[in-house]
């Protein structure tokens, strides 16, 4: 699949938005004594909204007619873009509510306040897992078409949230939490795990092949001739290609990037390296992204002479 | 009714008439103007509906080319449909046509990625979605005589490997055509359960060659190799 750009902005900023507004709102609500400071909250709480508004900004960038995107709201009993429109704008008015709450009341919230704060917490993990679904659906990917998909989009997101939490409240107070810390560091794992267990399920083959895209079951499929001598829109969309090796490297440099140096700079208790740990696991998650869609095969190219996705 | 097509792969001659005709149809018909990036350039691009590839099946020397025509296969069960967050996309009712309403597509793309079969193309001027219409402006038009409401592919074959007609009724062309001729649909494991449907190759008797080997024919053969030097 060709990543797009915007796609990939879209998804990684948004998660790490969603991931962090829900951990916010858990540790706020739970008591944890180093969120009970309302400039903290606000920060962590301002930080996601930008987030999570320029990575929606960048979704339409990939429209090729935006004129119509009002009408994404319209299929929300079948389609996945759909409800995942609906909650990311249903989100809004929670989120601004739990912030002016903050900001009117400081961190003890009344009832209300409160209700707010957990009805944003929840449609932030709707809506990611929504975006998530939008691809685990598709069962013309084998790649996306799994349980793993919303999996990794959920981790992902908190643990890109988890780092950011840290920083904020690392920064903002100077000094930085155990408690938040330790969480980033657990949900780190998290991720690489879930990340780890998709890498390798999706190198077993399975699935279509170019015989029964073809129909010709009994007997070996060549394509001779796609039928065009330049590019259509289906092998600049589906026909997307790397190569093997620098498929492996970048592998191995999303792993580092991701997790790997961030686990090793939130190890080292200080609040500069955990910002520098979320900007690199961000970063490293651009790439997991990119990979998501590079590696992702369409059975489209059977048609194309792949003998398999 | 189900309207969709039947593809005769043993008579197919992948001669892309189909396709062009299509392409000639369609580009003024109900769904706007099929347009074309840079089409006299160095890389011309541009929406198609019906495209054509050819495959070699089975080895050397048993090996037969097939031509593989695929345009929609106006799916019962679409999920270009349902994946579609505008509602651009739809499918009749009444005859099963799978459409794109052009006012309402915003160009997601999403409904192409549920697609197997490579059936939708994002058209690259007005970024919307182009597909298959099976037609519908030519199927239903009472001011054409009764014998060309069809698909202007099917109009246009050559060969007459394309035919149109009622998959729900049994006594239909295409209904026949797939009970005689074990019709398959390509990739059913996907559950897709596409209309269109293809009809595989025939087993013709292979025609036998002899080589007799006479002393005339070997003196034939000096002679001939001599010559061409």
């Amino acid at each position: 699949m060709h990543p797009a750009f915007s796609v990939l902005v879209f998804t990684v900023m948004s998660g790490a938005g969603y991931g962090l507004i829900t951990l916010m709102v858990i540790a706020h609500m739970s008591g944890l004594a180093q969120l009970q400071d309302s400039s903290t909250l606000l920060s962590g709480g301002i930080l996601a909204f930008l987030l999570i508004s320029g990575g929606l900004l960048s979704s339409t960038l990939h429209l090729a007619n935006p004129k119509n995107a009002w009408r994404s709201f319209s299929r929300f009993r079948t389609s996945w873009l759909s409800r995942e429109a609906v909650f990311a704008v249903l989100f809004y008015p929670f989120l601004l509510l739990y912030l002016f709450g903050i900001y009117s009341q400081g961190t003890e919230l009344n009832g209300f306040f409160q209700l707010m704060g957990t009805v944003a917490a929840i449609l932030a993990m709707v809506t990611l897992f929504c975006t998530s679904m939008i691809y685990a659906s598709l069962k013309t990917i084998r790649q996306w078409n799994s349980a793993l998909t919303p999996m990794n989009y959920l981790a992902l997101g908190l643990m890109s949230g988890s780092l950011l939490l840290a920083a904020v409240q690392g920064i903002v107070a100077g000094d930085l939490n155990g408690t938040l810390q330790n969480a980033a560091l657990g949900l780190v794992v998290l991720g690489s795990v879930t990340k780890l267990i998709y890498l390798f399920w999706i190198g077993k083959p399975q699935g279509s092949t170019i015989q029964t895209a073809t129909g010709f079951t009994q007997a070996s499929v060549r394509l001779l001739d796609q039928g065009h001598t330049s590019n259509s829109f289906l092998n600049d969309e589906f026909g997307y290609t790397v190569e093997a090796n620098k498929l492996l490297r970048l592998r191995g440099g999303m792993l580092l990037l991701a997790f790997v140096l961030p686990f090793i700079l939130l190890m080292l208790n200080s609040a500069a390296l955990t910002l520098i740990a979320a900007l690199l696991a961000i970063g490293g998650l651009l790439v997991e992204r990119w990979l998501f869609f590079a590696e992702a095969r369409h059975v489209v190219r059977l048609y194309h002479g792949d003998q398999r996705t | 009714m189900k309207l969709g097509l039947v593809v005769d792969l043993d008579t197919c001659v992948g001669c892309h008439g189909c396709a062009t005709a299509c392409k000639q149809w369609n580009t003024s018909g109900t769904i706007g103007p099929l347009s074309d990036k840079d089409p006299y350039g160095r890389d011309p691009n541009g929406a198609w509906l019906n495209r054509i590839r050819t495959y070699e099946v089975d080895d050397s020397p048993n090996s037969k080319t097939v031509n593989m025509p695929m345009s929609c296969m106006h799916c019962d069960n679409a999920a270009c449909v349902t994946v579609c967050p505008t509602g651009a996309s739809y499918k009749r009712e009444e005859d099963g046509i799978v459409l794109v309403d052009q006012d309402k597509c915003m160009g997601c793309n999403l409904c192409s990625w549920a697609c197997p079969y490579g059936a939708r193309e994002l058209d690259p001027q007005q970024g919307t979605m182009k597909k298959c219409t099976l037609c519908v402006d030519r199927i239903y038009d009472e001011k054409l005589p009764e014998d060309e409401r069809k698909p202007a592919c099917v109009m246009t074959c050559p060969t007459k490997s394309r035919v149109f007609g009622d998959f729900d009724d049994p006594d239909s062309e295409v209904s026949q055509l797939v009970r005689e001729r074990a019709g398959k649909q390509l990739m059913p494991e996907l559950g897709y359960n596409p209309v269109n449907t293809y009809l595989p190759p025939r087993n013709k008797p292979v025609v036998e060659t002899y080589d007799v080997s006479s002393v005339k024919n070997t003196v034939k053969k000096w002679v001939n190799k001599v010559i061409a030097r």
